[in-house]
């Protein structure tokens, strides 16, 4: 058996909304989980069931080789990291920190050898004597990490703590909780909306939509082989292009354009995905963009335009490539890495 | 800096203000140190007399009543114990009512609120005969309990409370929840200290409230020993014409005096707070 093991979870609330459907998950020790999807797919509930904030309507929880069903969310040895850090407002970083450890009895200078520890890890030593108040944004988040980690829980549970920073210090905050986790090597769950975050940070994705796990995998197994529409749209920025089609023989028709020898024998109507990132300019190439804009980052072009059918297309090139507003360009798929997925049903087909 | 017409008419209007309440004060002060008789045949006067130390040691210390065991002293004592039983007692029991109604869900939670507010439209003097039957069945007639019993419930307060409570995130609770603490430790160590500057507002408003009440002293008490400060308001007004003796106004000036500086001093004391408390937004 696992670390963490969700077994037919379900979660349905008094007012009869479903918010989590039969969720079956196993977390190894250590692994850092992230589970992303657009707001109320149900991600923040099952954390929340995790942390045990919420009842579990169906199904079990394991943590550790232990049914958590019934345990009361202080007895289950857990720490969360919430989205307003939930910071205690009248006490200073230092009780803060001890404030978890003195409710488990912990004799004082265990306590301050614990919290000092922690503080040094995330560098908030020198405000150990503030109040939450007197903190910036990022400290505020250093803070309530060192009071998850100052107990030594089990599982670490991260409820989109970084949507509360700009831009700048989220990437930075990333990078550090990242390199946390890898130091102390707890298991963790991280909840977020943004797919970049879940990337960056995830060993293991769960992509979750209405209550259910789309797709569970490393980063790079969900970007390169998504299973369904919904992944494909969700995961990779620029969004993925999709364009409607026919698949018939073998053979689709999209567009202005036909696709032959495609390994799939499904038959009807298609969705065709094709990532920005996989189109290259060819003379006599598959598709013909009409530029409407283009957007300079630097390192690549976003290259935003109109398919003959009026279709809105993205192309992403590299960035020392000049293009201009209003030009046509010919473009082809590389190395043929195009999804397709059946229209009614969203599942990928090829 | 150049002052504006308007300014101008503004501080005078405030200044009428002040002179409204200070004045009488004064006047009552002034008198107060004068001759029971230099009051009664030139009138209030303006300036301090020479009598003031006479004046306040005679009306502390005393004995009078029909007894002639109970002094000023011992009224102000009562009135204290009163008041400090019932703004205490008020503040405990509707900061914990107040964290029941919002902190445990039950479905008549709402139900209830509703029901402890409209006790606002029932104050004591309305249900002065079914509280003065219950406490004297209970014995509890000549005692401090009884004073201060039917007194300590407070559906203001209540209220109060729980709109400061409903501000509180629910992460914080969560939060508490996953370091361990329980329904108590979370109402010890969280509630009362982000609320103490709204205690303390709470105590001023029912210290005074305490220490005003009338009608449920006289009602309650018939041993002068249990007598309080307002209820001496009554009997100091009613003594003069008793007695053959002339008035003795002075002495009452005095009497009125003293009796304005306990709730004077709690004001002044907690004002910080109390401001603090009723204006406060930070949490």
């Amino acid at each position: 058996m696992s670390f963490l093991d969700l077994k037919n979870v379900t979660k349905i609330y008094p007012n009869g909304t479903k918010a989590v459907h039969e969720t079956s998950l196993s977390i190894d020790e250590g692994e850092f989980m992230v589970f992303v999807g657009p707001s109320g797919c149900g991600k923040s509930t099952l954390l929340r069931m995790v942390a045990g904030l919420e009842d579990i309507t169906e199904g079990d929880i394991n943590l550790d080789g232990k049914l958590m069903n019934e345990v009361d969310p202080s007895e289950r040895d857990v720490a969360m990291v919430f989205q307003n850090y939930a910071l205690y407002p009248h006490m200073n970083v230092y009780n803060n920190l001890a404030y978890g450890l003195k409710n488990r009895g912990i004799d004082k200078e265990t306590i301050e050898q614990k919290v000092n520890d922690a503080a040094k890890l995330l560098q908030i030593s020198d405000y150990l004597q503030r109040k939450p108040s007197m903190l910036s944004g990022g400290q505020r988040q250093r803070v309530a990490m060192g009071r998850a980690i100052v107990r030594n829980p089990k599982i670490f549970l991260f409820d989109e703590p970084l949507s509360n920073l700009d831009a700048k210090l989220r990437i930075q905050m990333r990078l550090e909780i990242k390199k946390l986790q890898q130091k102390v090597g707890v298991t963790s769950i991280f909840v977020t909306h943004d797919q970049v975050e879940a990337m960056t940070l995830a060993d293991r994705l769960a992509v979750i939509n209405n209550g259910i796990i789309e797709q569970l995998g490393t980063p790079i197994e969900i970007y390169d082989n998504p299973k369904s529409l919904f992944v494909a749209g969700f995961i990779g920025s620029p969004q993925m292009n999709f364009l409607d089609g026919n698949l018939k023989n073998k053979t689709l028709s999209a567009e202005s354009f036909k696709i032959k020898d495609i390994i799939s024998d499904f038959e009807g109507d298609v969705t065709l995905g094709i990532r920005p990132e996989h189109l290259s300019q060819k003379e006599n190439g598959l598709i013909n963009l009409k530029v409407d804009l283009v957007e300079q980052l630097g390192s690549d072009n976003l290259v935003y335009g109109q398919l003959k059918d009026k279709k809105d297309f993205c192309y992403r090139c590299p960035g020392n490539l000049i293009i201009e507003k209003g030009s046509n360009l010919s473009l082809n798929i590389e190395n043929n890495k195009y999804y397709i997925f059946d229209k009614s049903t969203g599942k990928r087909v090829n | 800096m150049k002052i504006k017409p308007l300014q101008i008419i503004a501080h005078i209007i405030l200044i009428l203000g002040v002179l409204l309440m200070v004045v009488p004060i004064w006047i009552s002060f002034a008198s107060s140190s004068h001759d029971s008789v230099t009051i009664l045949t030139e009138g209030m006067k303006f300036h301090i007399g020479d009598q003031l130390a006479r004046n306040y040691n005679e009306v502390l210390n005393e004995k009078g009543g029909w007894s002639e065991e109970v002094t000023a002293a011992k009224m102000f004592i009562n009135s204290f114990i009163m008041a400090l039983g019932i703004a205490t007692l008020k503040v405990v029991i509707s900061a914990m009512s107040a964290y029941a109604l919002v902190y445990y869900r039950f479905k008549l939670a709402v139900p209830i609120f509703w029901l402890i507010f409209i006790t606002l439209l029932v104050p004591l003097e309305v249900r002065i005969f079914p509280s003065y039957k219950i406490v004297s069945d209970l014995g509890l007639t000549n005692s401090y309990t009884g004073l201060i019993l039917p007194l300590v419930a407070s559906a203001t307060a209540t209220f109060f409370f729980r709109q400061f409570y409903k501000t509180i995130p629910d992460e914080l609770l969560e939060s508490a929840k996953l370091d361990g603490a329980n329904a108590w430790s979370f109402f010890i160590d969280f509630l009362v200290p982000l609320s103490k500057t709204m205690i303390a507002a709470m105590f001023i408003f029912m210290f005074v409230y305490g220490y005003s009440q009338y009608l449920w002293p006289l009602i309650m008490t018939t041993a002068e020993e249990y007598w309080t400060v307002v209820m001496g308001m009554k009997i100091i007004y009613t003594e003069s014409y008793e007695g053959v003796a002339l008035p003795r106004t002075a002495e009452r000036f005095a009497y009125i005096i003293l009796s304005m500086i306990p709730p004077v001093l709690v004001v002044v004391f907690l004002q910080k707070w109390f401001i603090k408390g009723l204006i406060q937004t930070e949490k």
